[in-house]
């Protein structure tokens, strides 16, 4: 943004920067959504690098006397059956959780963007097999692929990552695979031809970068459906495993009390929904902010 | 490499929208029932070549289990993890046919899939579909049961909201991409915590009771409202503003008629073929909501299997899943002829 140097601005530049520095205000005021986002987002990297500057408590120090007790203002989460505190758990589980969500969405589009070029742009057979790989693996509900492939490596957080990638790449791939034919069908492709360029040059040159840079957004995005998917196989048991205070584990662990300590699980649940929310929130806006940069 | 060819942006039209598109309307009518019949004709090979692939992708899953695979199924039959003598493995390796080469297995395979045989449980030691047909009605009640409640309040929820005011329209629309986003257990948990173990107008363990599907099937339908929702108000809103609901409103129907007999048929269209896609959702999503309410069904099953590593229930739901998502999605390629009259009178 132009308006940094707004400490000591050159006296001619004040007068153009004053009116665009206030309609950005204006613009980061009427969403309010941003905002919110944002201060979570910073917040939920806060706790990932150092949760100890958000709770002083450990995480895995067990008070028995005060086993399964409600959310007070001791313990804002409540703790768990051993007394240990809930919100410290959480903090401390953002590192795991965050970093599980991460690794998955990076593989998932790895593996999206490779079968969805060769799929729009390889040669001719090879671009049928690979559409056609991508349409068998949409078959497979998500967790459906995912759970095969921890049926064979058996549960853990590398599995957890490599699952979920699995699971949600295909529906990237046929994305991509569209945004790039779509880029191939464009005007400004034909007119590149038309100049005579040559084809792999306009492919990296005009192609890729027009169907990549929507990822931007889409990685955002796909870092809170990864946990939402990361933590429904912990759910089930068959993520990382409890003790540890990763939040699908958490689920996993609050699941025996869910009728007299509902918030071991709804608290950790409604954590991952917010994180859900704000890259999604955050992933609309990025969005958002590419197509006005494009035109 | 030609970098725009005619049949790429066939292609391209064809899968953009995942429906049927309807060609170009021809200028003999002969020759379009020819285009449509072999447009059908490529929607089966294509549902076929799926299958197959999935097929595949089952087989090669159950190869790819670390270790060698009899001395596996012996142990997890025994529930130990010991080495074993070629003596004890023969009778294994004979009743799952591991001594032929691999090709020859992949083909027996194939051929069991045809026969209906989706191969031997390694804990049980009986047919997977004896297993999965125990457990599946179960598991189709609640899925369906599910769907027909997306449905309804997905129905109601666009129909009251859609094409109303400003900030009417933003909270239905909210309430649409909040609902769809939302994970199934956390659904499910909040239900079960209100209306189970708080009101107690449901019971905790759903079992089999009839009763005890309500709040399975709306935590499965709760997001699928919210998704459907999305596709159906935006087809709701541009239908509104269609002349056939201006000639409508002319002949002096009212609202609430306008919306239920015009528009809603039309804005429904997108749903439909949602639907078709939803089916695997929803099954996938039975998996987390039958471990959640202790419900029977393939979701239990496929969760036991998983952590045992009976790799064939695991291929062979995988595989009935994929099975059931191609056929659903023909079906309702079928469906948007009779739903829409202008797809039929090209037909």
């Amino acid at each position: 943004m132009s308006t940094e140097t707004v400490d000591s601005p050159p006296s001619g530049r004040i007068e153009r920067d004053r009116p665009s520095r206030q309609r950005a205000l204006t613009r980061i005021a009427a969403r309010p959504g941003l905002i919110l986002a944002t201060v979570f987002a910073a917040l939920f990297v806060l706790a990932a690098l150092a949760p100890g500057a958000l709770t002083r408590t450990d995480p895995m120090a067990l008070d028995l006397g005060h086993s399964l007790a409600a959310p007070s203002l001791a313990h804002p989460f409540g703790t768990d059956e051993q007394g240990r505190d809930l919100f410290a758990r959480v903090v401390h589980g953002t590192r795991l959780s965050l970093g599980i969500g991460l690794g998955a969405a990076a593989v998932s589009l790895a593996l999206a963007v490779v079968l969805g070029s060769v799929a729009s742009l390889g040669p001719r057979w090879l671009r049928a097999v690979v559409s056609r790989l991508i349409e068998i693996q949409f078959a497979f509900p998500t967790l459906l692929l995912a759970l095969l492939l921890v049926a064979i490596t058996g549960p853990s957080a590398v599995t957890q990552v490599f699952a979920v990638a699995i699971g949600t790449a295909p529906g990237y791939a046929r994305m991509i695979r569209g945004q790039i034919l779509q880029a191939k069908g464009s005007a400004y492709v034909e007119a590149a031809l038309a100049l005579g360029h040559p084809q792999g040059a306009i492919v990296r040159r005009h192609v890729l970068p027009n169907a990549v840079r929507p990822l931007v957004s889409v990685f955002a995005m796909s870092i809170g459906q990864s946990i939402v998917w990361a933590s429904s196989l912990a759910f089930l048991g068959l993520g990382v495993a409890p003790p540890s205070p990763e939040w699908g584990a958490l689920l996993d662990a609050g699941r025996l009390y869910i009728v007299h300590a509902p918030w071991l699980t709804v608290v950790p649940g409604l954590v991952i929904v917010v994180l859900a929310v704000v890259a999604t929130t955050l992933g609309n806006h990025l969005r958002l902010a590419l197509e006005r940069g494009e035109r | 490499m030609t970098l725009t060819s005619p049949t790429d942006r066939s292609i391209l039209t064809h899968d953009a929208t995942g429906s049927p598109v309807p060609g170009p309307a021809g200028p003999v009518p002969r020759r379009r029932s020819l285009v449509v019949g072999l447009g059908v004709l490529r929607r089966l090979g294509a549902a076929l070549i799926t299958l197959w692939g999935a097929a595949t992708l089952a087989f090669f899953a159950q190869m790819a289990l670390p270790g060698d695979r009899a001395t596996t199924i012996f142990n997890i039959r025994a529930g130990q993890a010991i080495e074993r003598t070629p003596e004890e493995l023969a009778p294994i390796n004979q009743a799952f046919g591991l001594q032929h080469p691999v090709l020859v297995q992949y083909l027996d395979y194939l051929g069991g899939l045809l026969r209906g045989d989706l191969g031997t449980s390694y804990q049980q030691f009986r047919p997977v579909t004896a297993i999965i047909g125990e457990q599946f009605p179960s598991t189709v009640v609640l899925g369906l049961t599910a769907i027909l409640f997306a449905w309804i309040l997905m129905v109601l929820w666009v129909t009251l909201t859609a094409g109303r005011p400003a900030w009417v329209r933003s909270l239905g629309a909210f309430v649409d991409t909040a609902t769809a986003g939302l994970p199934h257990y956390w659904i499910g948990i909040l239900l079960l915590v209100v209306f189970a173990a708080g009101l107690g107008w449901f019971p905790v363990i759903s079992a089999d009771k009839p009763s005890g599907i309500v709040l399975p099937a709306l935590t499965l339908a709760i997001p699928l409202a919210g998704f459907l929702g999305q596709s159906t108000r935006t087809e709701f809103e541009s239908t509104l503003g269609q002349p056939f609901v201006t000639t409508a409103r002319l002949r002096g129907l009212g609202d609430a008629t306008v919306r239920l007999r015009h528009v809603l048929r039309h804005a429904l269209l997108p749903a439909v073929t949602l639907s078709g896609w939803a089916i695997g959702a929803t099954l996938s999503g039975a998996v987390i909501v039958e471990s959640l309410y202790s419900r029977r069904g393939i979701g239990t099953v496929l969760v036991n299997a998983v952590n045992q590593q009976d790799l064939p229930v695991v291929t062979g739901i995988v595989v009935l899943v994929a099975a059931i998502y191609v056929v659903a999605n023909l079906l309702v390629d079928a469906l948007y002829l009779v739903l829409d009259p202008r797809l039929r009178s090209q037909a």
